[in-house]
């Protein structure tokens, strides 16, 4: 792999960077693998990744039907955050970003990783009281955390409405400070660029169409460029988790939904934060190009078509400028929708399957991009050892029958 | 202030009549009404307008309309400031003031413009591959890159101005007012539809506005102003102008800004934009066609302009964008503008033509005219810096990927460019429409449609005028009848255009470079984001080869332009640059918006008071005027407390406690759900929803329910009285009403069909005034009422009908407060009267009105739990130590099964226990958590947290509730709960039940 | 921006519905005989289908009526809306 740094730039600035390699090739499918990961996302990717760096296999391909990072990777508002209530899930996140806070050294392939500090705004008391529950199990998980009075979010973030006449007044805050935003598609190509250089065949336009499966065990894929045999499969498809295990005659306690996203024109900084407020319906960042970047709320029916309501959006910069009033004369520059695969406990499904040497990685909801590179590190130690990694353990499919759920909607909403 | 030097004597449709005076950085200038800021710059001889955003390099003005990705300005002042908005859109108004964004410390002097001599180093993508060494290094670039990147500024003060939002319902949505929109228009308006017509400019027209077509031997915009005329008549039209159709959405909904006052300025009465929001019947896609640049070194410098752009600056604004002109063309359309540029005087030195032997009418004119056409080739680079300065043009001949053969310089300062035009699909790609590929003129057009709509006239690849009048009649009256209406015989006539012919175009995707290091550096593909040729070249290198990778590696067309002017080009350099078919390379997404749109706009009204309905009690008022601050519950305003003065919060909560301990209380509890059920199938219901038996309830007696989900957790609790054989009155949480209510009804309409029970909201239709205290009945009793109030006559949990102040009421004996308390229920209207009544009546007893918080505090003495507080969607009806209520007898209600299942019936669940400080006056912070061992440094194991805390006035100490794993075996532990100062807080486990255990004073 | 054809009131915006998920979800007659498998499948299983999907959804802000459509999940389109009484239309594939 040829080594990025400011001194390759330069030299390369020399040559007018004709010398620049492919990030990475584009190989045809061999007949056989011992390791197939369907889908070439960012956690496609990192499971290859790990799988070749952790565990020593790089007879791996993966498969991704358009592009790679094209879609959920490539579609989400960049927040990573490890800020989660249950203990099973805060290891999980924590995980990630941990493993984030040196990726971009690891992989020599800058994700632009910016831990700017993530705010969650409480607008009631009663919200507050979720806050404190929030931090003070994150402190004793040992996620750094902490409460911010109003003064202290009015301190970080100027330009937010802390007026206590607004209809949703702000109370506090919780705060983490290693919270903030990286580059989604860097975290793509970074692990695209890494995983072929050690060896894993990264196939685009190659859509997987059916599952082979034998006495209970995987033997292969149908794709729209052949069959391929495959030892083991993991399919990391967020948006298409149902489809695929419909493939292997599974079902998912899935659903699939639009999830919607807009930035707005590029301006000078004004907001050095993100925000992130559940009564209000916002969470906003702004980009190192200038453009505030928000998630909108969920579309409430089942979609696969990559776009949401109007109305939805509508609501969004209401909002936004409920709580930013120098928004009101900006404009929206593109909005965008993905499918993200929903969990009735809004926690991911992560292990092994009936079907022998099959296994699912998915249902992360709105918590996908944050997630990326802990979930494929224990994704790959879960295929490699074919036992779930003590991680990913408490994510089988198995707790909805026992009803052992990962409740992380947060505290119901309900008061008096 | 200057005058307009570069304004043609005559013509244009400006007003002359009308200067108008403005401000560009300081500079006191002058215009005409009918400008853009964009016409009246150039009338003033201004060219420089910008700085690009990666190099600062100096830029011009490049279109005459939304296509624009340079002249982008900053707006107006104050809280009334815009940033990045296009000088070819800003109408003039008196006293416009704009200023030019992201240059330091002037726009002609601008330091970032030193990023020329790093570019080198700052190809596409460069900061993927650096910074990395060290996170401090990261972090400092990244503080350096944030402080360059962004344009404008966001206004520091609030906008003073409005904006509304409209819904429109119509047969046919025309968008675009050019030839093709407006035939449309008039043609389906002639049927009696309904037609909307949106055009995004200020004149109906199109690009009739900036050419000089003819319509029937007169004027084009002749024709344009009968076809308005006839319009405006029409009772069923709307014509919005200024209106931009920014998105189009599932089943036919689009979305229109309609700019109301912009062209007035900030000071203009009225709405300043409005929202429409469009559900159309049929769709006609009349958005016309943008002209593309051609790609050659320094072709981004001020004054290369589009050949239509200044062929429209003369005609329509009466501007003279340059004095001695280039034309660079691969298609007969620039040639009208050298035409019509040298009829405005403007010397045309040449017009450099890419094909090889070039035969439209317009080329022989243009010669018989004395312009020299040069064909066969190209404009190879153009040379200046703030100003293009000339031109070096030679034979299109190349070797590999170098120009080969002699040039010679041309000298101008204004080189127009064409080459060629890109239907306007992003309307029609939006709607999931199919594009498809034409090789022989370079363009996508549209294909397959996916909705109820048709493109028209150049939108759709037919660029002849007549073609546009054409498609444009046909697809009229297609929409009209696909809606239902005939259209008349002779409505959809086509008046004739006539139009020279115009010869076959050629496609041109890139002029070599002259040399081969560096040689496409300087060919800008984006203007905006400031990426080149060899950025797409180093993208394709690298195997960014999908368009979309292409995109986001070099952020091509990821600008307010949308990338309009520079996606085609990019595209096809792409399939150059790794060998493959442009039509297989394809398109990026075209996503909504495809022009920005203000936030205020789409936001519309609901702000402020407006962002969420707000509900006041019957009795608000009363506690407005005692200064009682509202905790927002719901939607609810409820007192939270009610200061005296000099009391703050924790003062004034515990005297209210005290008092209502004490002596009586007096609380505003209209904001409790309440369901009136009636039916001979209520009962049925009742049982179905809570977790114990309603068939033994006797009529007039009340009983409390827990309310579970189908997995068993609880999701609302409260109390249901029977107020006849087959009628209930239940009662919810405040904050949970609606969703109560919505549950009863789904499970009746899609579950249990045949029950005969109805449920109604009542909430809203009694005030509620709760009195609690050991003097509650003393104080009623004297409110003259016709109830028996005895402990036996009206024991707790009955309902009793009468009048209390001469009102008729249902008196409640419930408690919340653990007090011996009423609720009385009188008619809305009359809660104030009786509140008022209560107060004076429990003078002698000294009545103090409590809010939510005592409220809070005295259930909490009690070990009452608020769903929500106590519970958070995973509490199980055992959990809260309420086992007894849930039935023994009842063979099925709703979560039984679910609280079955092995982990909600498992042993060591967290449970509802109460806590108790070692240190009495010390209250826990609520959300703390508890551990099994408290360790130096975390993580340390969790096995509980803290739900409620309060300092309890009565007992002179603090109190807490917990849910705490097997909390009902550990009563009288003592647990660890380590806070966020790093102390460690010691509790005992004691029950939930702080005061009156036994439940006397209630019952008293 | 779905417009949804209420059984009751006739064309309306989305916005004024509320989503119910897959429709046709029955019940289980017997839950205390069903086993944690069966009940799981009745709280979390749905269908989630590329293509044509039933459900049922809410008239929220208008008659406050449950009703039933058919809808495709990829092009939105909606095929069929009938009343919860009613008995669902066959799909042709």
């Amino acid at each position: 792999m040829q080594r990025y740094s400011i001194f390759s730039l330069a030299r390369n600035a020399l040559n007018d960077h004709a010398d620049w390699e492919r990030a990475w090739r584009s190989p045809d499918p061999k007949p056989s693998y011992a390791v197939v990961i369907v889908g070439a996302g960012g956690h496609g990717l990192a499971t290859a990744y790990y799988l070749a760096k952790e565990h020593g296999i790089r007879d791996v391909a993966v498969l991704e039907k358009g592009w790679l990072g094209g879609g959920n990777t490539g579609r989400n508002t960049t927040v990573v955050r490890s800020n989660y209530l249950n203990d099973d899930s805060a290891a999980l996140y924590e995980k990630s970003l941990q493993l984030f806070e040196g990726l971009s050294r690891e992989l020599n392939f800058n994700v632009m990783l910016s831990q700017r500090g993530l705010m969650m705004l409480a607008h009631s008391p009663h919200e507050l009281r979720a806050h404190q529950r929030l931090v003070s199990a994150m402190r004793l998980n040992g996620i750094e955390g902490e409460m911010l009075s109003v003064e202290q979010v009015k301190a970080l973030c100027p330009i937010l409405n802390c007026s206590p006449r607004s209809r949703y007044p702000v109370f506090g805050a919780s705060f983490q400070r290693r919270g903030g935003t990286a580059r989604h598609d860097a975290l793509a190509w970074g692990y695209a660029r890494a995983a072929d250089a050690r060896g894993v065949d990264i196939i685009q336009n190659c859509e997987v169409t059916g599952l082979r499966l034998e006495a209970g065990r995987i033997r292969g894929l149908e794709t729209t460029r052949g069959y391929i045999e495959a030892a083991k499969v993991g399919v990391v498809v967020a948006g298409h988790a149902s489809v695929l295990a419909a493939m292997a005659g599974l079902r998912l306690p899935i659903q699939s939904h639009p999830l919607q996203a807009l930035v707005t024109e590029p301006i000078k900084p004004v907001l050095h934060r993100v925000v992130m407020s559940g009564a209000v319906h916002v969470y906003v960042s702004q980009s190192d190009r200038g453009e505030l970047v928000l998630g909108a709320g969920i579309d409430g029916y089942n979609s696969y078509a990559q776009r949401g309501s109007f109305h939805v959006i509508e609501a969004q910069l209401a909002a936004l400028k409920e709580l930013f009033p120098i928004v009101s004369r900006l404009r929206m520059m593109r909005q965008w929708g993905g499918i993200v695969d929903i969990c009735p406990d809004a926690s991911p499904i992560i292990g092994k399957t009936p079907v022998e040497g099959l296994y699912f990685n998915c249902g992360w909801g709105t918590g996908g991009f944050k997630s990326t590179p802990g979930s494929g590190f224990v994704f790959a130690h879960t295929i490699a050892a074919d036992e779930p990694h003590p991680l990913a353990a408490p994510f089988a499919l198995k707790r909805f029958e026992t009803g052992r759920l990962l409740d992380e909607h947060g505290s119901a909403g309900v008061a008096h | 202030m200057s005058r307009q030097i570069e304004r043609l004597a005559t013509g244009g449709r400006i007003d002359r009549t009308k200067p108008l005076a403005f401000r560009f950085d300081g500079r006191r200038l002058q215009g005409f009404a009918g400008d853009t800021l964009a016409s009246a710059l150039l009338a003033n001889g201004v060219t420089l307008v910008a700085r690009s955003f990666k190099y600062h390099r100096p830029r011009g003005i490049l279109t005459a309309g939304a296509e624009e990705p340079n002249a982008l300005v900053q707006l107006g002042e104050r809280g009334a400031s815009e940033p990045n908005l296009r000088a070819t859109q800003i109408e003039l108004y008196d006293g416009l003031v704009a200023e030019s964004q992201n240059r330091w410390p002037s726009l002609d002097v601008d330091l970032g413009s030193l990023n020329n001599f790093a570019a080198p180093l700052m190809p596409a993508g460069f900061y993927y591959k650096t910074f990395m060494w060290s996170p401090t290094v990261w972090r400092l670039s990244e503080a350096a890159i944030r402080k360059m990147a962004g344009m404008g500024k966001a206004p520091s003060e609030a906008d003073p101005q409005r904006y509304v939002r409209r819904n429109a319902h119509c047969d046919v949505l025309v968008v675009g007012g050019g030839p093709a929109g407006l035939m449309a228009a008039l043609v389906a308006g002639r049927s009696g539809a309904r037609v909307l017509l949106a055009d995004e400019q200020s004149e109906l027209g199109g690009a009739l506005l900036g050419a000089s077509d003819t319509i029937e031997g007169k004027p084009a915009l002749a024709w344009v102003a009968a076809a308005e005329r006839e319009l405006a008549e029409m009772p069923e039209v709307r014509l919005l102008k200024r209106s931009t159709v920014f998105g189009y959405y599932d089943h036919n909904f689009l979305g229109v800004l309609e700019r109301a006052s912009d062209h007035l300025g900030p000071a203009a009465p009225g709405p300043r934009q409005r929202h429409w929001r469009v559900r159309a019947k049929r769709v006609i896609l009349a958005t016309g066609a943008i002209e593309r640049p051609l790609v050659f070194a320094n072709n981004d410098l001020p004054g290369i302009m589009l050949a239509s752009a200044a062929r429209s600056y003369v005609n329509r604004y009466a501007v003279r964008p340059g004095r001695r002109a280039v034309v660079f063309t691969t298609n007969d359309s620039a040639y009208a503008a050298a035409l019509d540029l040298k009829a405005a005087g403007i010397a045309v030195a040449a017009i450099v033509d890419l094909r090889a032997e070039p035969v439209g009418v317009l080329v022989e004119t243009a010669r018989e005219a004395g312009i020299e056409v040069l064909t066969g080739q190209v404009v190879a680079v153009a040379h200046g810096w703030r100003r293009v300065h000339g031109v070096e043009v030679g034979a299109f001949y190349h070797s590999g990927e170098k120009l080969l053969g002699e040039r010679r310089a041309i000298a101008c300062d204004l080189l127009c460019v064409s080459g060629g035009w890109n239907p306007s699909v992003h309307l029609f790609s939006q709607s999931r429409g199919k594009l498809s590929y034409e090789e022989g003129r370079g363009i996508f057009v549209p294909g397959q449609s996916f909705q109820a709509e048709r493109s028209v006239g150049a939108a759709n690849g037919a660029f002849a005028l007549a073609a546009c009048l054409e498609e444009g009649a046909r697809a009229g009256a297609e929409a009209a009848e696909a809606a239902g209406f005939a259209v008349p015989a002779g409505a959809d006539l086509v008046p004739a255009a006539e139009a020279p012919e115009e010869g076959p175009p050629e496609v041109l995707w890139l002029v070599p470079p002259l040399k081969e290091k560096r040689g496409l550096a300087k060919h800008f593909v984006d203007y905006q984001n400031d990426v080149t040729a060899a950025d797409v070249a180093l993208a394709a290198r690298e195997g960014y080869v999908s368009v979309e990778h292409l995109k986001r590696y070099t952020t091509l067309g990821m600008g307010t332009d949308q990338g309009k002017t520079s996606n085609i080009n990019a595209l096809a350099l792409l399939a150059h640059d790794i060998g493959a078919e442009v039509a297989s390379v394809g398109t990026t997404t075209f996503r909504p918006p495809c022009t920005p749109v203000g936030i205020a706009a789409l936001a519309g009204r609901d702000g402020g008071e407006f962002a969420d309905p707000i509900r006041r009690t019957p009795i608000h008022h009363w506690h407005e005027a005692a200064g009682s601050p509202y905790e927002n519950v719901g939607q609810w305003k409820r007192p939270w407390y009610y200061p005296k003065p000099g009391e703050g919060m924790h003062e004034a909560v515990a005297r209210e406690c005290l008092a209502v301990r004490r002596s009586v209380g007096i609380l505003d509890a209209s904001t409790l759900g309440k369901i009136d059920i009636r039916g001979p199938d209520a009962v049925k219901l009742l049982d179905l929803v809570y977790t114990n038996t309603w068939g033994d309830l006797e009529i007039g007696r009340s009983r409390y329910g827990l309310m579970c989900d189908e997995q068993g957790y609880v999701i609302d609790d409260g109390v249901t009285t029977r107020l006849g054989p087959n009628h209930f009155l239940m009662t919810t949480t405040t904050g949970n009403a609606a969703r109560v209510l919505a549950w009863l009804e789904e499970w009746l309409q899609c579950e249990y069909l045949g029950w005969r029970v109805y449920c109604v909201s009542v909430t809203d239709a009694w005030a509620t005034v709760g009195i609690a205290g050991p003097h509650a009945r003393k104080l009623l009793s004297e409110l003259s009422t016709d109830v028996a109030l005895a402990p036996d006559a009206f024991p707790h949990m009955s309902v009793r009908s009468g009048h209390v102040a001469g009102i008729p009421a249902r008196v409640f004996r419930v408690s919340f407060t653990g007090e011996l308390s009423y609720e009385i229920n009188v008619p809305a209207s009359y809660g104030t009267a009786l509140w008022t009544a209560c107060m004076t009546a429990g003078a002698p007893y000294g009545i103090t009105p409590f809010g939510t918080e005592a409220m809070h505090v005295l259930r909490a003495e009690k070990g009452y739990i608020i769903v929500g507080q106590e519970t958070d969607g995973t509490v199980t009806p055992r959990d809260l130590g309420m086992a007894w209520l849930i039935s023994k007898k009842k063979p099925d209600f709703l979560g039984r099964r679910g609280m079955a299942r092995p982990d909600l019936a498992r042993e060591g669940r967290k449970q509802l226990v109460g806590l108790l400080t070692k240190e009495p006056g010390f209250v826990l912070p609520e959300g703390a958590q508890i551990v099994s061992e408290v360790r130096r440094r975390p993580p340390m194991p969790m096995i509980g947290h803290v739900t409620s805390s309060y300092a309890s006035p009565i007992l002179g100490r603090s109190i807490a509730l917990a849910l705490l794993e097997g909390g009902r075996k550990r009563m009288g532990e003592v647990v660890r709960l380590p806070l966020a100062d790093d102390t460690v807080i010691e509790a005992e486990v004691v029950d939930p039940r702080f005061y009156d255990k036994s439940g006397e004073r209630l019952n008293g | 921006m779905h417009l949804i054809p209420c059984p009751w009131c006739g064309p309306r915006e989305e916005s004024e519905f509320a989503c119910g998920g897959e429709g046709h979800i029955m019940r289980p007659a017997d839950p205390e005989a069903r086993s944690d498998a069966e009940w799981a499948d009745y709280l979390y299983m749905r269908a989630n289908p590329k293509g044509w999907h039933r459900e049922r959804w809410l008239h929220r802000y208008g008659c406050r009526r449950w009703f039933n459509l058919i809808r495709d999940t990829v092009s939105h389109e909606i095929k069929a809306v009938y009343r919860m009484d009613e008995p669902a239309p066959k799909l042709e594939p």
